[in-house]
């Protein structure tokens, strides 16, 4: 066990002892180690000013990620490197191509978020490097300006993504593949600090084992969640296990009848086969947050922390999908939506982690949508998300299964709407009938987000859309994502 | 940074001319340094500030012993420490810095506390014991109202026979429109580190669009005098009104503790504290009954605008005011009355944000011009014009300032035609009644905005200019950068009137012991101010220099000319450094300040009358919206804006100034929500819940361009036009385009009642309302 973090910034690895598990990587960067380019607009992960620029070794090759620095336990930068607004100049001071772009196109005013800025479009310059403009709308979705109103910025984008990337970053990528490399054969993490405790288990059974040693800890995933426990609920967490470097939580296994997403798992490297397979589960998930919290949160989190609002637990729901949970004493399974007890409780046992999520695939005909609601497209919290699986037998109703997130304490399935459709012809006398039934089915809450009344009416105004979705292809109906009205 | 080469054809940096943000490089960089970015000292305090949880109460008791002996804890402070006023207050004097016997909103600080780390600080402040007895709180402009509370007494402009106009007219309207806040979202929060220095003076570092004002509070708070207190700013991470007054509070709790304590003290509020203790945007309840014909001429109005102030007067008399002077906007309106409710609620108190009361006029009277529209069956375009000011005639406003530069006229007409309204309307009307979902609306709207402080003695300013001996240059002025680029306008200013390379002008933190006496950098006035004073500057030193070249190379001063980075006089040319140097050696002062007062100006407050504005700024917007009619949700898709800057000092930072404007319009009107419960707990206080514009907001066709055209009719610096503030009414066109594109839900035969801001939820009861029809013209 070790009990110093090891991380590669600048081309060398740096070494951290005395590390406080729930310290976050901003306030490191800022107050310990005089790095203040990257700044702190909200601490929760929305506005983007405190982005930096993750690398890590995927099957051997270096990829590069914008994550949110303030939300991020500095632990969970351990083996990985680190790249902040501070180092992307060269050494005899020029700007890199991004900044430049970026004062070029007078894409600053106050300046404040333009660190944020500046490191997600070099993260993009290092991946895909898109310059058309849906691309960089979710490239900088988790990034706010408050001054420019974004069109200097979008141009900087574009402009950045001509540029030819050789600047020091690219040509050391070599000596820091190496360097990570090394780092990846260091034993397990083990921090202790101030009576608190930090695990990095490599392996499920490592996992299981401190699972069961500490029943009560922390199982922290991508921080996304948590990250907030510390920073706004200034909670003191004092044991923390991080799934992170779990290998087996990190694999996507595809069989001829099923998905299996494993716990830890990000959004962004669930999105391309979520996509694939049903196109409005790609959509959700380009609508969950941002490219930076998607580059961190995961699947199992936003199923294991129970959100009523969470996005991907309607959607899987809708699609069949069985919970595998873990724990020393073996695996059980269980339909993802009985794990949701009530507001706050799941059917999680002491020493349990959730494993894995399987979705069906042997249902080639059914027809799956889903729609999040919120006061804006990008980067916002769902009032409600709504899902639907439909299996039609002509027009008859062979299968129904309709799930909605922020219409009660926990993702719920509309049931009397469910029975109320299935074997009933699928036309518009049924469907106006089945909204009146969704009544039965929800009682939702009034809060800052949308009142009871809203959330019920759109609830049943989407069961319309999809519908209409279905059954006239031809009438436009959406405003964002593919296939959406032209110039929208 | 080195010196580049001299420029001889044509000056780096001259007005006019595109210029990049003079920090732009260092900001991209994670160079450029805020106050949370200065190197912190070892002995540095830090503070947090322990707010009420209730709206309003009596506090029965507050028991900070225990706070005191917490880990880390060196000083807890409250009302009761304080050595001068406990005040920090731009006008009234009634914002204490700590709450002393009652507690008037959610937030309100009671005392704070300084420790060794802010963790420490913070889980401290969770220690006091406090008591308190609630009493009835009123949070709504509904229940203010019925209570009769004000934070200052209403106020009535009248003009002619507004009642008898509306009761002969053929036509009536009456309507009821409820506006939202809106939180400034800055991205840097407040601010403020101080240090002690000798004889109890402290040097504070303060995120403020006003040093003055907080180096007068600080120094009031303390009890001591002006001089023992500098304040200093070099820039803001945004500011757009919300670091206008109440950074002071915090100014004045961290130079309290430096005195008190001997070591350098820091406040910085995080993201919730900073949403929930400081003020906003004024939300407002306008009520309106109109009188027109059948053209759709104004002929009497009668508007009631009540706002919610909060606990405290702030800038909320200034702020009333300007609704007051821009609800007419571009419009002549003859029999009019306006009434002005300035509510005492128990919420946060409303403070400056960008158009500082005047969109909120504006948006009535174009809310009402499309009801008119509507009503008649005719295109609000058309409305609009008939109703426009006159040139010779129909050209005086409600409070008796003559209208002299009316360009309304032709932006609108430039605008229209170059956007191709008339077209994209009747295609918008085609689309609608073959989409069934999704329905589109569209909308021109006009901006006309008031240029000055309306409090008169607000228009002046400062600057003080160096020249040291190798020609380079140290500005300063009064002006605070947030961001909107004043600082290179300035140093433009001082470039073009010396005639040297704009590197050779050094600009400078603003520092209330280098120009005193200043105004907030607010009104858009900050260009036009500061760089008239830097320019006065200059042209003293300029002057010197031909005195003393006139002199020294006898030749007349006008063979005097100054050159790019040279200067000829008569038959031969010197560089600027020469002469400067030669100016020096023959002992000549090198170094001046420069003074501005706005000219014309003259208002009676009392009677509304006068010329509160030196000039107006104009500029018209055309947007174009869809809505999904099962949701509410909604984008905009298209917006076409021709915006007057006058002779724009430089493009490129007005341009920004109009996009950014607009953009934060936008989401004042649609997606940013402040929603405070029935306790008067802001529940919307970060952006998870908070939601400003993000980048796919943005509407896919933007295109924006200056008025050609564009001159400033006054002497105003170099012809310019004030740009901060106007270009955020042009997103009027927003919500008009929503409220169009709903009212196509009905075929057009009803209006709908749409609140702002237009959040799908809102949206879509008002789709309903327009399926179920039943709400008829009159």
């Amino acid at each position: 066990m070790r009990n110093k973090i090891r991380f590669v910034q600048n081309g060398k690895v740096r070494e951290l002892e005395n590390v406080d598990p729930t310290h976050t990587l901003l306030n490191f960067l800022r107050y310990d180690d005089a790095q203040t380019g990257s700044k702190e607009g909200c601490a929760e992960g929305d506005c983007g000013a405190c982005t930096v620029v993750i690398g890590e070794l995927k099957d051997g090759e270096l990829h590069y990620q914008a994550i949110n620095a303030c939300i991020q336990f500095l632990p969970m930068l351990d083996g990985k490197e680190l790249i902040t607004v501070e180092n992307l100049k060269s050494k005899d001071g020029h700007l890199h191509p991004v900044q430049q772009a970026m004062v070029d196109a007078n894409a600053t005013q106050c300046g404040f978020c333009t660190p944020g800025f500046v490191m997600s479009l070099f993260a993009e310059t290092q991946g895909q490097n898109r310059s058309d403009l849906d691309s960089i709308n979710d490239v900088l979705a988790g990034n706010l300006c408050r001054c420019t109103g974004y069109g200097t910025i979008i141009n900087a984008a574009v402009a950045a993504a001509k540029q030819k990337p050789s600047n020091h970053v690219q040509l050391r990528k070599s000596i820091t593949t190496e360097l990570l490399a090394e780092l990846a054969d260091d034993d397990a993490l083990h921090l202790e600090f101030n009576g608190r405790n930090f695990f990095a288990p490599r392996t499920a059974a490592e996992l299981a084992a401190l699972c069961a040693q500490y029943p009560d800890a922390t199982l922290l995933a991508g921080a996304t969640d948590v990250g907030l426990w510390v920073t706004k609920m200034h909670k003191i967490l004092p044991t923390v296990i991080y799934l992170g470097q779990v290998s087996e939580l990190k694999h996507i296994e595809r069989t001829a009848n099923a998905l299996t997403i494993g716990a830890s798992v990000t959004y962004s490297d669930a999105w391309e086969t979520l996509s694939e397979n049903w196109a409005d589960a790609g959509e959700l998930v380009r609508r969950i947050a941002s490219t930076q919290i998607r580059n961190s949160g995961t699947i199992g989190g936003n199923i294991a922390n129970g959100s009523p609002i969470g996005d991907m637990p309607p959607a899987l729901i809708a699609l069949n999908a069985t919970l595998h949970l873990q724990s020393q004493a073996g695996r059980r399974s269980l339909p993802l939506e009985d794990f949701f007890i009530e507001y706050g409780k799941q059917d999680l046992q002491k020493g349990e982690f959730v494993a894995s999520v399987e979705i069906p695939l042997n249902t080639p005909n059914n027809i799956f949508k889903a729609y999040k609601i919120s006061k804006r497209f990008d980067q916002d919290i769902s009032a409600l998300c709504g899902a639907f699986n439909l299996d039609l037998d002509g027009d008859t109703v062979r299968g129904i299964r309709v799930c909605f997130g922020g219409m009660a304490g926990t993702p719920l399935r509309a049931a009397q709407t469910e029975k109320f459709l299935l074997g009933a012809t699928w036309n518009m006398a049924t469907i106006e009938q089945a909204m009146t039934q969704m009544a039965n089915d929800y009682s939702p809450l009034s809060d800052m987000r949308a009142s009871d009344t809203y959330r019920l009416s759109a609830a049943q105004n989407l069961l319309k859309k999809f519908y209409l979705e279905t059954t006239a292809p031809d009438i436009s109906t959406r405003l964002v994502g593919a296939g959406r009205i032209a110039n929208a | 940074m080195r010196n580049p080469p001299l420029s001889e054809t044509v000056i780096r940096g001259a007005v006019h001319k595109k210029h990049p943000h003079d920090s732009a490089a260092k900001q991209v960089a994670g160079e450029a340094e805020y106050i949370d970015d200065i190197a912190e000292p070892k002995d540095l305090l830090h503070l947090y500030v322990a707010q009420s949880t209730v709206a309003h109460a009596k506090i029965l008791k507050l028991d900070v012993e225990p706070v005191r002996h917490a880990p880390g804890v060196v000083a807890v402070y409250t009302a009761k420490d304080v050595p001068g006023t406990n005040d920090a207050a731009p006008v009234a004097g009634d914002d204490p810095v700590f709450a002393e016997d009652v507690v008037e909103y959610v937030g309100q600080s009671l005392f704070v506390v300084a420790a060794e780390t802010l963790d420490q600080a913070r889980r401290a402040a969770d220690l006091a014991l406090v008591e308190y007895e609630e009493l009835e709180a009123y949070i709504t402009v509904d229940q203010a109202i019925k209570a009769q509370s004000f934070v200052i007494p209403s106020k009535t402009l009248l003009r002619g026979d507004p009642d008898h106009a509306i009761e002969n007219a053929p036509h009536k309207l009456t309507g009821r429109f409820e506006l939202g806040g809106q939180d400034h979202f800055y991205l840097e929060g407040q601010i403020a580190l101080a240090y002690p220095g000798e004889d109890g003076d402290v040097h504070v570092f303060s995120s403020t669009q006003h040093p003055t004002e907080v180096q007068h509070n600080v120094a009031k708070f303390l009890d001591v005098p002006d001089h023992s207190i500098t304040v200093e700013v070099r820039r803001m991470g945004g500011g757009f009104g919300g670091k206008e007054t109440q950074g002071a509070w915090f100014a004045a709790m961290v130079a309290l503790t430096a005195q008190k304590t001997g070591r350098p003290a820091k406040l910085r509020l995080d993201r919730d504290d900073d949403m929930i203790m400081t003020g906003k945007r004024h939300d407002f309840v306008i009520d309106y009954t109109i009188g027109y014909d059948d053209n759709g001429l104004l002929n009497g109005l009668d508007f009631t605008f009540a706002s919610r102030c909060g606990r405290s007067a702030d800038l909320s008399a200034a702020i009333n005011d300007r609704t007051i002077f821009h609800a007419d906007n571009c419009y002549y309106l003859h029999d009019v009355r306006i009434t002005s409710h300035r509510c005492k609620t128990h919420t946060v108190s409303n403070t400056a944000f960008r158009g500082f009361g005047g969109p909120q006029g504006m948006i009535a009277i174009e809310r009402a011009l499309d009801e008119i529209a509507h009503n008649l069956g005719k295109d609000p375009l058309e409305i609009r014009k008939i109703n426009l000011y006159g040139t010779d005639s129909r050209n005086v406003t409600p409070y008796h300032m003559t209208v002299e530069d009316n360009i309304a006229p032709d932006i609108i007409n430039q605008l229209a035609i170059k956007a191709d309204y008339a077209a994209r309307r009747a295609a918008i009307h085609a689309f609608n009644e073959q989409s069934p979902v999704l329905k589109k609306g569209i909308s021109l709207t006009p901006v006309k905005f008031g240029i000055s402080f309306t409090t008169t003695f607000l228009n002046q300013a400062g600057a003080l200019l160096h020249v040291y001996t190798d020609g380079s240059v140290m500005l300063n002025h009064g002006g605070t950068e947030m961001g909107q680029g004043l600082f290179i306008k300035v140093a433009q200013v001082v470039a073009e009137e010396l005639q040297i390379d704009i590197e050779r002008v050094k600009i400078t933190s603003t520092r209330t012991d280098k120009v005193p006496n200043t105004s907030a950098t607010a009104a858009s006035s900050g260009s036009d101010m500061n760089g008239k004073a830097a320019q006065a500057a200059a042209r003293k030193i300029k002057d010197r220099l031909i005195n003393f070249a006139a002199d020294h190379y006898n030749v007349d001063k006008t063979a005097i000319t100054f050159l790019p980075n040279r200067v000829k006089i008569g038959d031969q040319t010197l560089g600027f450094a020469e002469l400067v140097q030669q100016a020096y050696l023959n002992r000549i002062s090198l170094s001046a300040t420069g003074y501005y007062r706005t000219p014309k100006i003259h208002y009676d407050a009392e009677n509304y009358s006068g010329r509160p504005f030196y000039y107006f700024a104009y500029g018209a917007a055309i947007s174009e919206a869809i809505i999904d009619t099962l949701t509410g949700e909604y984008k905009i898709s298209r917006v076409d804006i021709l915006h007057d800057t006058g002779k724009s000092l430089n493009p490129a930072i007005d341009l920004g100034q109009i996009e950014g404007g607009f953009i934060q319009g936008m989401g004042w009107l649609t997606t940013e929500e402040l929603f405070f419960d029935g306790k008067g707990h802001l529940k919307t206080h970060a952006p998870s819940t908070y939601k400003i514009p993000a980048c796919s907001d943005r509407p896919e066709i933007f295109n924006m361009e200056i008025y050609d055209a564009g001159e400033n009719v006054e002497d105003s610096i170099h012809k310019s036009k004030a740009v901060g503030e106007p270009p955020f009414m042009l997103a009027i066109s927003v919500f008009n385009a929503l409220t169009d594109a709903v009212c196509s839900v009905s075929n057009y035969r009803d209006f709908p009642d749409l609140d702002a801001p237009a959040t799908p939820e809102r949206v879509l009861r008002a789709v309903q309302q327009m399926q179920k029809s039943g709400k008829g013209a009159s």
